[in-house]
């Protein structure tokens, strides 16, 4: 290439680090542009809150839509709901799939290899292929339209089960023979060894959990039929469903408030949510 | 597992020593351990996701509304569902939309990654990686929600900022082929952070040293990106399109929010679909059918994929 056509083709492909930044920033706008919406209009008055244009900064900001969503929908019921079913999950996660991965990654014992890759398998499968027996199911043990029907399906984690075997395989292995010289029995090499290093990886397993099921709205739509056992996203969408002419700001003021935990582990583990998130690429 | 074919192997001396002794009961130790261990997670996926599978199979050969009891349909669901255009649309959708979400979803995603590898202060860089990945921590029907309020017709803000420049209102949610445009995008605003944080990986796993030699040879750029980055970068395009195909062909939470499948079926989905079935018309047969259709249709579209990707994949 000559060295005309070659600066031509600098000078068209490549962009001035402003330009690039200016190109990024209107991109990180476009992103954030609806939740700063969400969180100005819910500080508006009901009233307001259809007012064109949009204002970032309230002109007079109050707190009624947040009244009013305390007045339309159970949120501490709905919050205390989201939060056992999230909080209990991820705990169980955190537990099945710390014991999977280590028997996985550092322990002997036959069918090891078609275990695994049947656990790996069932990562492939959607929840909505099996849905239908999976509600069957509940229903035969009378878990539908209870929070342990959410709950209880939710522990084993094939995905959590293969982070946490990697994990385990990446801690030297001298530490457990070590161990076992000095007479320890596989429970104490565990006990006292293995798990107490393994925090780092539980965080990814349990801030995923977290974030995925704090969200979740397919399985709660189809298992919890009576208003007592939503969860928040189900509650705001009823809310909408049934105001929807009614005010935007106070449906908004529940995304808000909705929204506060997931922002909070955004803020707090942001580090285990993207490795988790990169580690494999599964987002769930 | 070698500890336990020794004895196989040598034969054991008559009287075994302590050592051996209680290496024998260490593995027994270990095995009981191990089958503690996994009972939770194995019982667990067998009893939520391998006999479910099979039940959605046996499911889909039978009529069934939980009220009565089954009865053997054969394949009646199967050309119950083909027959149908609703089901047919729905499968129709689903695949207009993967195609599009994904490539939209991976094209702002590699962009963004690239342009975000450039040069600039580092704090910068946290700050847009941040934004970016942002909406993947919000729930996708709560941001529905509040994606149906921004599109409406007559006071939502897209409308309202089109107008700033001049562009008549656009029925966002109301015509058959903007709806399908609108949750496509409020679909990619939330998932491109996943491809996005994927592609910076791949990137900060590229050795400096291949774009020093590549600028070195003159390819800057573009070209440089084409010829360079690209194929280095190709393993994990294929992660990123894969997991963004999978999660696109079970889409729900938008449509449903959004749209509720219509204009008229303009936006119904596969899931949608089961769910209607399953769940509002107790037609649970018809539901595992379009299930398993929906399995098959995963499971060969991924398979397809790695099949092309042997052409296009270079692992270093």
């Amino acid at each position: 290439m000559s060295q005309a056509t070659l600066s031509l083709s600098r000078a068209r492909h490549s962009l001035a680090p402003w330009a690039r930044i200016a190109g990024l920033t209107v991109c990180a706008l476009l992103t954030l542009g609806p939740v700063v919406w969400t969180v100005s209009t819910s500080l508006r008055t009901p009233a307001q809150s259809f007012e064109l244009p949009p204002r970032i900064i309230p002109t007079h900001p109050s707190a009624a839509a947040y009244r009013g969503v305390f007045d339309q929908l159970d949120v501490w019921l709905l919050a205390l709901n989201s939060t056992l079913v999230t909080a209990l999950i991820a705990a169980g996660q955190m537990v099945t799939a710390g014991l999977a991965g280590y028997a996985f990654a550092r322990l002997e014992f036959r069918f090891k290899k078609p275990l695994f890759g049947l656990v790996l398998a069932t990562m492939m499968v959607p929840l909505q292929v099996t849905i239908v027996p999976v509600f069957l199911v509940l229903k035969s043990m009378g878990l539908t339209d209870t929070l342990l029907g959410l709950i209880v399906p939710a522990f084993p984690t094939a995905f959590g089960t293969f982070l946490m075997r990697q994990y385990f395989l990446g801690m030297p292995k001298d530490l457990g023979e070590a161990a076992m010289l000095d007479g320890a029995g596989p429970w104490r090499v565990f006990r006292s060894v293995y798990a107490p290093l393994a925090a780092p990886g539980l965080a990814i397993v349990g801030v995923l959990a977290f974030n995925y099921h704090w969200n979740e709205f397919f399985r709660p739509l189809i298992l919890e039929t009576s208003g007592q056992n939503y969860t928040l996203p189900l509650g705001l969408v009823s809310l909408q469903g049934n105001l929807g002419t009614g005010s935007v700001s106070v449906v908004l003021a529940g995304v808000v408030l909705s929204m506060i935990p997931a922002v909070a582990v955004f803020v707090v583990g942001q580090r285990p949510l993207r490795e988790g998130i990169t580690s494999a690429g599964v987002n769930r | 597992m070698t500890n336990i074919q020794i004895p196989a192997v040598r034969p054991r001396p008559a009287a075994p020593s302590a050592v051996a002794a209680r290496r024998t009961a260490r593995d027994r130790g270990t095995r009981l351990l191990a089958a503690l261990f996994l009972a939770p997670t194995v019982v667990g996926i067998v009893v939520f996701t391998v006999v479910p599978i099979a039940g959605s199979v046996v499911l889909s050969l039978f009529h069934w509304d939980v009220i009565d009891s089954p009865s053997f349909a054969g394949g009646a669901n199967y050309r119950e569902v083909f027959g149908d255009s609703t089901v047919l649309v729905s499968f129709r959708n689903t695949l207009v939309f993967m195609v599009l979400a994904v490539a939209l979803q991976l094209l702002i995603a590699l962009v963004l990654a690239l342009t975000l590898n450039g040069r600039m202060p580092t704090w910068l860089r946290s700050v847009f990686r941040s934004a970016f990945f942002f909406p993947l921590v919000l729930s996708a029907a709560s941001i529905s929600v509040v994606m149906k309020y921004l599109f409406n017709q007559d006071f939502g803000v897209v409308n309202w900022l089109l107008g700033l420049v001049g562009v008549a209102p656009v029925p966002w949610l109301t015509s058959e082929h903007a709806a399908m445009a609108t949750v496509i995008l409020v679909y990619v605003w939330q998932q491109f952070g996943f491809s996005f944080l994927l592609f910076v990986g791949g990137l900060n796993n590229i050795p400096k040293e291949i774009h020093e030699a590549a600028a070195l040879d003159g390819a800057t750029g573009l070209r440089k990106h084409l010829a360079v980055t690209l194929p280095l970068l190709s393993p994990t395009l294929l992660v990123a399109s894969v997991v963004g195909i999978i999660n696109a062909l079970q889409v729900f939470e938008q449509p449903y929010v959004l749209t509720a499948g219509g204009p008229g079926d303009a936006t119904r989905t596969v899931v949608m679909v089961i769910y209607e079935r399953a769940f509002e018309q107790l037609r649970f047969g018809e539901a595992s059918a379009v299930g398993v259709l929906l399995f098959v249709l995963i499971m060969a579209v991924t398979a397809l994929q790695f099949r092309l990707s042997r052409r296009f994949v270079h692992y270093q």
